[in-house]
């Protein structure tokens, strides 16, 4: 426990040091990374450690972002205090949703995930203190001046961001391999020996969904960040699509398989934007290259690494040896 | 009374067009055990397809056909070339049970592309095969239209070809047989595997009409199929999932339920309205409106 | 010899279900095969009805190699396979379970003709035609698994375990309706059971298997008073 700590604290000072070495835009693209990896981490911690799917991570991430930004707004006071209203209320919608959820299996899971990133969006519009469709400001504020005047606002976000990242994955890996982590485990292998030998499956997986839910939203609220908005646009059924792929790029139970599935996502638009421009620049190929390149990556992960790239390595690994 | 009455209409209109898609998903449930999210793409793609026909000949019924044939060969072609492919690769660990589902989604998202590429984001329209304006009775002009009432016909007519060749025709044995118990089917000859891609073909089929229908009272684009697959999906699960019967129930109910709120409260608790029946189905009657006694369950 | 089975082997996954089995049944008999739980008898019926592949050696059916052909393509050849557990569709009516064995024949006219058929074997089935299977006892099950069998003309018949779950008396009546139909249609059976008695008395030879293996293959009779088989197999 205390040498991991020992390792995040590190890997925040190294993060910290090559922020001050590249430009903006890869400043910007790294809390991206950071944002995403939380995001990640709550579908690994649901998907790959309760065996649970939920295609509907993007509208987790809108509780979270409308929490913090009407908090903001509305009740005002410091930043941080922002951020602990947007893990706290999509907890408590993930305890609701999980309550719900637990009963359900496979298909009913996913269509009723999928329903929810679908319609989430859709509920924003209508309503006025929601914002419709241009949604909230969510400003975050300028950094603190005794940072220096060189500090600059996207720096900012990415401090925030990767700390905020950091203690995620540190909290989650923790509670991965507490006795929670395994009792998880236990009922994804087999969810019928688990509740012989007396685990209560269904508040575990209420449980599973809850802190999953609160860490979706915590990713949501740092989306909001980057943005210094929540609108409906930005928690898009894409979204949810998006995080998917990269949770089976991350390999759905691999907790460092996160920061590449992140990475990837980062990268995406990137590639599709130079690619777009080498084959003419058109605004179709503009608007539908990136989606294109996520589903292929989607399907062609899903069939032939089912259990992300990582796993495939290790199990030929593993025949070799 | 009146306003009653033409929102029973209007909803069943409505019902009626998700009856189509919770058809289709039901079909490809009950042979492959997965909900087929790519369900709402091949939909999007047929009547694309169906909308060039439409536009260059002027004739919706040639273009209903069309996109039909262009579904039912989609379909066919994601089960043989995909799914195939995919339970071939099926392997265990964590991802196993939620590879097919996150496949279809992914194929979702590759047809949205594909469609967004060759078509464009913007909003097409097909020109509606009868007047949208309602019904005048006296003085009177109705929110029900001739359009509503064409609906309800072409969809009844599907469900009633659709009942004779699952009940009738060997054809429908066959696809019933392997939906319930594959083995059986197996051991008493059905090649079960070429039944399962002609019952994603008539999945396709159906979700084609389902597009077309959407898009000739609304518009098209590459997300505007994404509601109807989602209540479709509901009333799918207010059915029960495996009974095709219980699936239209479902949709008519659901189009009913969801028109009387949007005349008598609001379009801003549509969806939520959707998501509740949802949810409450979910909790309080998980096998379906039509369960009696024990269902098969995945 | 009309089936010929040689130096089969079949795995499931890693563990050896059956090894090395050699056995042969000329047309028109019927051989029973007992063995205790685990010894592989399903095994035999699903590797040759074409549901499990083997591992190694070959399988004869009226001098051609079948081994690992599809069941569907099997019916085409002659073999029905009744799976454990009377194999019906509760979903379907009798009458649907009784076509769903004639639809590859493509013939609505010897598909009704078949149903006569099987009706005037099982009449009870008759009475129940327009009824869900699942409204059905036992007995009938059994009756309208092997009916659903008889409807595609098979040649070879593989029965798995149809007295399994059923009264005395109804067995006797199953037992003695197989050993008829053999005669009548001139079938190939084979018939596993745990009823080892009362498959060996119906039949015209037996096969032991133990552990995968074949242990006595002989005339029925000669295995009912063979005293290690009567105190190993028939518990007396």
């Amino acid at each position: 426990m205390r040498k991991k700590l020992t390792l995040f604290i590190l890997l925040g000072w190294i993060l910290l040091l090559i922020g001050d070495r590249v430009d903006e835009l890869r400043v910007y693209q790294g809390a991206q990374i950071a944002m995403y990896a939380i995001a990640l981490s709550s579908i690994v911690l649901l998907t790959g450690y309760s065996g649970q799917v939920s295609l509907g991570n993007g509208a987790m991430m809108a509780v979270g972002g409308y929490a913090a930004a009407l908090t903001l707004n509305n009740l005002g006071g410091p930043v941080w205090f922002a951020f602990v209203m947007a893990v706290f209320v999509s907890a408590l919608f993930g305890a609701f949703l999980g309550a719900a959820a637990a009963r359900l299996s496979g298909p009913y899971l996913a269509g009723t995930t999928l329903a929810l990133a679908v319609g989430l969006p859709e509920i924003a519009n209508q309503f006025d203190f929601l914002g419709g469709v241009p949604g909230l400001l969510f400003d975050v504020g300028f950094p603190p001046e005794r940072l220096g005047e060189e500090f600059t606002q996207y720096k900012w976000f990415f401090w925030i961001a990767t700390f905020l990242a950091l203690l995620s994955l540190f909290i989650t890996s923790n509670i991965l391999q507490s006795r929670y982590g395994r009792t998880w485990r236990a009922i994804r292998s087999n969810s019928l020996a688990a509740e012989l030998s007396g685990v209560h499956v269904g508040r575990m997986k209420i449980l599973a969904f809850t802190i999953s839910s609160a860490i979706a939203g915590l990713a949501g609220a740092v989306l909001a960040m980057t943005i210094s908005l929540v609108a409906p646009g930005a928690y898009t059924l894409a979204l949810s699509f998006a995080l998917v792929t990269g949770a089976v790029l991350a390999g759905v139970s691999s907790l460092p398989g996160v920061v590449f599935g992140a990475l990837i996502l980062v990268a995406i638009p990137e590639v599709a934007d130079v690619l777009a421009t080498r084959w003419g620049g058109d605004e179709n190929l503009n608007n539908y290259l990136p989606g294109l390149i996520v589903s292929v990556l989607l399907i062609l992960s899903v069939i032939f690494t089912p259990n992300g790239p990582g796993e495939k390595l290790k199990s030929r690994h593993h025949k070799k040896g | 009374m009146q306003k009653l009455l033409e929102t029973f209409l209007i909803g069943l209109s409505t019902g009626s067009i998700y009856a189509l898609m919770s058809i289709a998903l039901v079909l490809v449930w009950r042979s492959t055990r997965v909900v087929n999210f790519a369900q709402a793409g091949q939909a999007m793609l047929s009547t694309y397809i169906g909308f060039e026909i439409a536009t260059r000949t002027e004739i919706f019924w040639l273009a209903l056909i069309i996109a039909i044939a262009a579904g039912a060969l989609v379909g066919a072609g994601v089960d043989y070339f995909f799914m195939r492919v995919l339970f071939k690769h099926a392997v265990s660990g964590p991802a196993a049970v939620v590879a097919p589902v996150i496949a279809t989604l992914g194929l979702l998202g590759l047809v949205r592309s594909i469609v967004g590429l060759v078509w464009g984001g913007e909003f097409k329209s097909i020109k509606a095969p009868a007047s949208t304006d309602g019904f005048t009775i006296g003085e009177t002009t109705l929110p029900f239209s001739p359009l509503n009432l064409l609906i309800i016909v072409t969809v009844f007519i599907i469900l009633i070809a659709l009942a004779i060749i699952f009940q009738r025709t060997n054809l429908g044995l066959s696809l019933r047989a392997s939906a319930y118990a594959p083995e059986i089917a197996q051991l008493a000859g059905i090649r079960t595997a070429r039944t399962r891609t002609i019952g994603w073909a008539i999945a396709g089929g159906v979700g084609g009409v389902a597009g077309m229908l959407n898009t000739a009272s609304n518009f098209l684009s590459p997300y505007s199929l994404d509601l109807l697959l989602v209540f479709g999906f509901i009333a799918a699960v207010i059915g029960g999932l495996e009974s095709m019967v219980g699936s239209v129930v479902g949709a008519l109910i659901l189009g009913i339920a969801l028109t009387f709120i949007l005349n008598y409260v609001g379009t801003s608790l549509v969806f939520i309205g959707g998501f509740v029946v949802l949810i409450a189905v979910l909790l309080l009657k998980p096998d379906g409106i039509m369960a009696r006694g024990k269902v098969r369950r995945a | 010899m009309s089936l010929n089975v040689s130096n089969l082997t079949v795995h499931h996954g890693a563990i050896c279900a059956l090894s090395q089995v050699s056995i042969a049944v000329p047309t028109g008999k019927l051989a029973a095969i007992i063995g205790a739980n685990g010894a592989g008898k399903t095994t035999l019926l699903r590797t040759l009805s074409g549901l499990k592949t083997p591992t190694n050696g070959s399988i004869m059916w009226k001098g051609e190699k079948i081994a690992g052909i599809k069941p569907e393509a099997l019916v085409r050849r002659g073999i029905s396979h009744v799976s454990e557990g009377k194999s019906v569709i509760p979903e379907l009516t009798v009458r649907e379970n009784l076509e769903l064995g004639a639809i590859w024949r493509r013939n609505a006219k010897e598909s009704k003709e078949s149903i006569d058929q099987v009706v005037s074997i099982f009449p009870r089935l008759g009475e129940r035609l327009q009824q869900r299977a699942d409204t059905l006892s036992g007995g009938e099950r059994q009756m309208l698994a092997i009916g659903r069998a008889i409807m595609a003309k098979p040649q070879l018949l593989l029965l798995d375990e149809p007295s399994l779950g059923l009264a005395p008396l109804v067995v006797e009546q199953i037992f003695q309706t197989i050993r008829d139909l053999t005669t009548s249609m001139n079938l190939t059976v084979l018939l596993v059971e745990q009823n080892a008695m009362g498959a060996l008395k119906i039949a015209d030879l037996g096969i032991v298997l133990n552990l995968g293996k074949v242990v006595a293959m002989n005339h029925a009779q000669v295995l009912i008073d063979d005293p290690a088989v009567r105190a190993a197999y028939l518990g007396y």
